[in-house]
């Protein structure tokens, strides 16, 4: 147990000051601005790139309107690749064409950066498919979510938002690639393969054939793991031993898991000119996050119940669908951190967690903040921070302002309408599912798991996470269809929403903080903050929490 | 329109850089520095067949040989996969009986967990050191050698996978029991 807390604090310590010089690169490359970062070169370059329209000051409209034209564009470019994969290059393995809804699914799942897989990478997908169309998509999706951050930072800083055409490119190129880069030769050190050569027919010791599906798997699993996006190359993702062969590329994959969203809460107290309460943010965020993880490695440590009966030692946790090489928290802590960013890879089978290990995954694509996906994740606890501000203001009466502007009904009721809606994709998908054959038939486990399974897939969806209880047979149409609508919808309402609660504060005229405003910086509104995540989450899914992993819990464990 | 067009340009863009320079980038490092993990850690016989991956299980059932964890994909090397089911399942149950039969196991000498639970991609190549040694009278037995000589197979290959931060030493199977073939032909 001494080594597993030892892991934990390592990663998490390690990552958390790796994220301080990186918040402060991402100002430079992403706001070069005077009184921000020192200005560079790249903007001029990036605005020829772009075009006409790159070199104009966006309004929160026009910002929206050109991020949606950009994703439409994605969607199309990477839905074509899959629809005509049989008929391009770079396929070794003849892959075929590929079912509608899942092409659907699929081009929807990787432009919004959730990642969520209905597919088996190395059975289904060719090289240029893999590479070409998803990882573009893991980039440019990530970037995309980058460039909100930043323009909403640049409104709340009193500033024009700024372009999302240059911005989009700023995140690709300036942050994104480097990142990507460095990192990809971390795993091609640590062994990771990357091939071009096709699968290879092996025979084995005991003379049977095994084919052994291989590829350019380091390039892709470096963005995958930086850019929150969370699409294995192979199916079961990062326990894949080609996908993840050592402890120490374990241990890169892990720290690269959530670098990026830790760096962006820096990045955006650095815009917005306020360091200590990016400070507060960060603590209550590594609170949240760091509560789910000591009850995640707490709970993952009792054995597996189902051997309890057997001739089996019963000192070890529960090993089923983990690796040995990762060590024994490795697992209960990628589950924690890969849903409390939205990234969504795996490096053990999550239905096969402990049942109340399983729901700290859960929890932490419900609440979707801490640190939550690259860029969005601090577009998320802004709508956490307007209502939680509101709330306080409403409370000691007076009127409720965030760094000077002045919070009113409107712009609570977008916050609302955002948080809310989150809460319904999951919850009313999860019922319908749950009362037809459409989620009943798929499900790998019976009772309170299999409601799970169900409960999992939605709320994976609707956090743009993309991990899953894999045993769901989700590869139908139906399931298809509505996840693919859910991450649609699930993903840019929580962009254009808080955009337009920038464009409406931004209208107004900023009042001067005094000593009667309310801090942003101190425990109070820390608390505040945390008690406004914690209810909110809490009211909306508690109940379908008990239906699944709690009722499962009660039910068998001894 | 123009939203449109300007998406387009930066779609070429970022195609021609993150795509096809990025992935020509680390494929040239991997090929030059690590050329054998870059191809997938393949063992190639002197005849040039592959005998399989260092870094993926394959299947082994006959007494002689170390046998790796259970695979719920039975060891597919292009289909991955774990068992997705929950630690209360009654199937999971079922298999480990199955597995303790297999390997004899009693409550007086009661079977290593790992060797019971399935892994998540059903490809682990690793099992620990004291699942190794828990098989080394039936592999013994098997091949007519002194426990002492299979012993020092797992002498030569148990390794510390991540220091300080992993007590438990691992071995490698597949590497094992090709040593073991080896000792048998010398």
């Amino acid at each position: 147990m001494t080594q597993a807390i030892l892991f934990v604090l390592f990663i998490l310590a390690g990552t958390a000051l790796l994220s301080w010089p990186l918040g402060r690169y991402m100002t430079w490359a992403m706001d070069p601005a005077k009184g921000q970062g020192r200005p560079n070169g790249f903007t001029t370059l990036f605005q020829g790139v772009g075009g006409s329209l790159a070199r104009q000051e966006q309004d929160w409209k026009r910002y929206a309107v050109s991020l949606l034209g950009f994703n439409v564009v994605m969607f199309i470019v990477v839905f074509s690749v899959l629809a005509l994969q049989q008929y391009l290059p770079l396929n070794p393995d003849a892959k075929e064409a590929l079912d509608p809804s899942l092409i659907f699914n699929t081009a929807a799942s990787f432009t919004t950066n959730t990642n969520l897989q209905h597919y088996s990478g190395e059975v289904s997908f060719s090289y240029l498919t893999q590479l070409g169309g998803l990882m573009w998509l893991q980039f440019v999706s990530a970037a995309v979510g980058l460039s909100a951050l930043a323009a909403l930072a640049r409104g709340l800083s009193g500033r024009k938002l700024g372009n999302f055409f240059v911005d989009v490119q700023r995140a690709t190129f300036l942050v994104l690639l480097p990142a990507a880069f460095i990192v990809a030769v971390l795993l091609v050190l640590t062994g990771v393969p990357m091939t071009f050569n096709g699968s290879v027919v092996a025979t084995t010791l005991e003379g049977v054939q095994q084919t052994i599906a291989r590829g350019p798997v380091a390039a892709f699993v470096s963005i995958k793991q930086l850019g929150t996006n969370g699409g294995g190359f192979f199916g079961p993702n990062s326990t894949h031993p080609l996908e993840n062969p050592t402890f120490w590329s374990n241990v890169v994959e892990t720290v690269s898991l959530i670098l990026i969203p830790m760096g962006c809460v820096w990045m955006f107290g650095r815009i917005i000119g306020r360091l200590k309460h990016a400070g507060v943010l960060f603590a209550v965020m590594l609170i949240l996050m760091g509560a789910r993880i000591t009850a995640s490695v707490g709970f993952e440590s009792v054995p597996t119940q189902a051997f309890v009966s057997l001739p089996i030692t019963q000192d070890v946790g529960n090993l089923e669908g983990k690796e040995l090489r990762f060590g024994t928290s490795a697992g209960p802590l990628w589950a924690v951190l890969t849903t409390s960013t939205s990234n969504g890879s795996v490096n053990a089978m999550h239905d096969s967690l402990n049942p109340l290990t399983g729901m700290m995954p859960m929890i932490g694509m419900w609440l979707n903040e801490d640190f939550g996906g690259v860029g969005v994740g601090m577009v998320n606890m802004f709508l956490y921070i307007v209502v939680g501000v509101f709330i306080a203001g409403m409370m000691i009466g007076r009127t409720p302002e965030y760094l000077g502007w002045r919070v009113e009904s409107k712009e609570v009721k977008f916050a609302m309408m955002a948080l809310l809606s989150h809460g319904l994709f999951i919850l009313v998908g999860t019922a319908i599912f749950a009362a037809t054959p459409w989620g009943a038939d798929t499900l790998n486990n019976v009772g309170p798991h299999g409601f799970s399974e169900i409960l999992y897939e939605f709320s994976s969806a609707a956090a743009n996470n993309g991990s899953g209880f894999e045993g769901l047979g989700d590869a139908t149409t139906p399931w298809n269809i509505a996840t693919g609508i859910v991450m649609l919808l699930a993903r840019f309402i929580p962009i254009i929403l808080p955009l337009a609660i920038v464009g409406s504060l931004s209208s107004k005229r900023r009042a001067t903080e005094s000593s009667g405003t309310l801090s942003v910086e101190d425990g109070t509104f820390a608390g505040m903050l945390t008690a406004t995540v914690l209810i909110v989450g809490a009211l909306t899914f508690f109940p379908a929490a008990t239906l699944g992993p709690i009722a499962e819990h009660v039910m068998f464990m001894k | 329109m123009e939203t449109l067009l300007s998406s387009l340009r930066i779609t070429v863009a970022t195609m021609a850089i993150c795509v096809g320079g990025y992935s020509a980038a680390v494929w040239a490092i991997g090929q030059a520095v690590t050329p054998d993990t870059a191809e997938g850690s393949l063992i190639t016989r002197a005849d040039g067949t592959v005998v399989g991956s260092r870094q993926v299980a394959q299947a082994f059932t006959q007494p002689q040989y170390f046998w790796p964890r259970p695979s719920a994909v039975d060891y597919n090397g292009a289909g991955a996969g774990g068992s997705n089911k929950s630690p209360t399942s009654t199937d999971l149950t079922d298999r480990a009986t199955e597995t303790v039969a297999a390997y004899g196991a009693t409550a007086a000498n009661p079977l290593p967990a790992e060797l019971a639970a399935a892994s998540g991609a059903g490809l682990d190549p690793h099992i620990t050191e004291r699942a190794a040694r828990y098989q080394v009278q039936r592999i013994a037995q098997a091949r007519n050698l002194p426990v002492d000589q299979v012993e020092r197979v797992i002498d030569q290959n148990a390794f510390s996978p991540g220091g300080m931060f992993t007590p438990d030493r691992l071995v490698n199977v597949l590497e094992m029991n090709l040593a073991l073939d080896e000792n048998k032909a010398g």
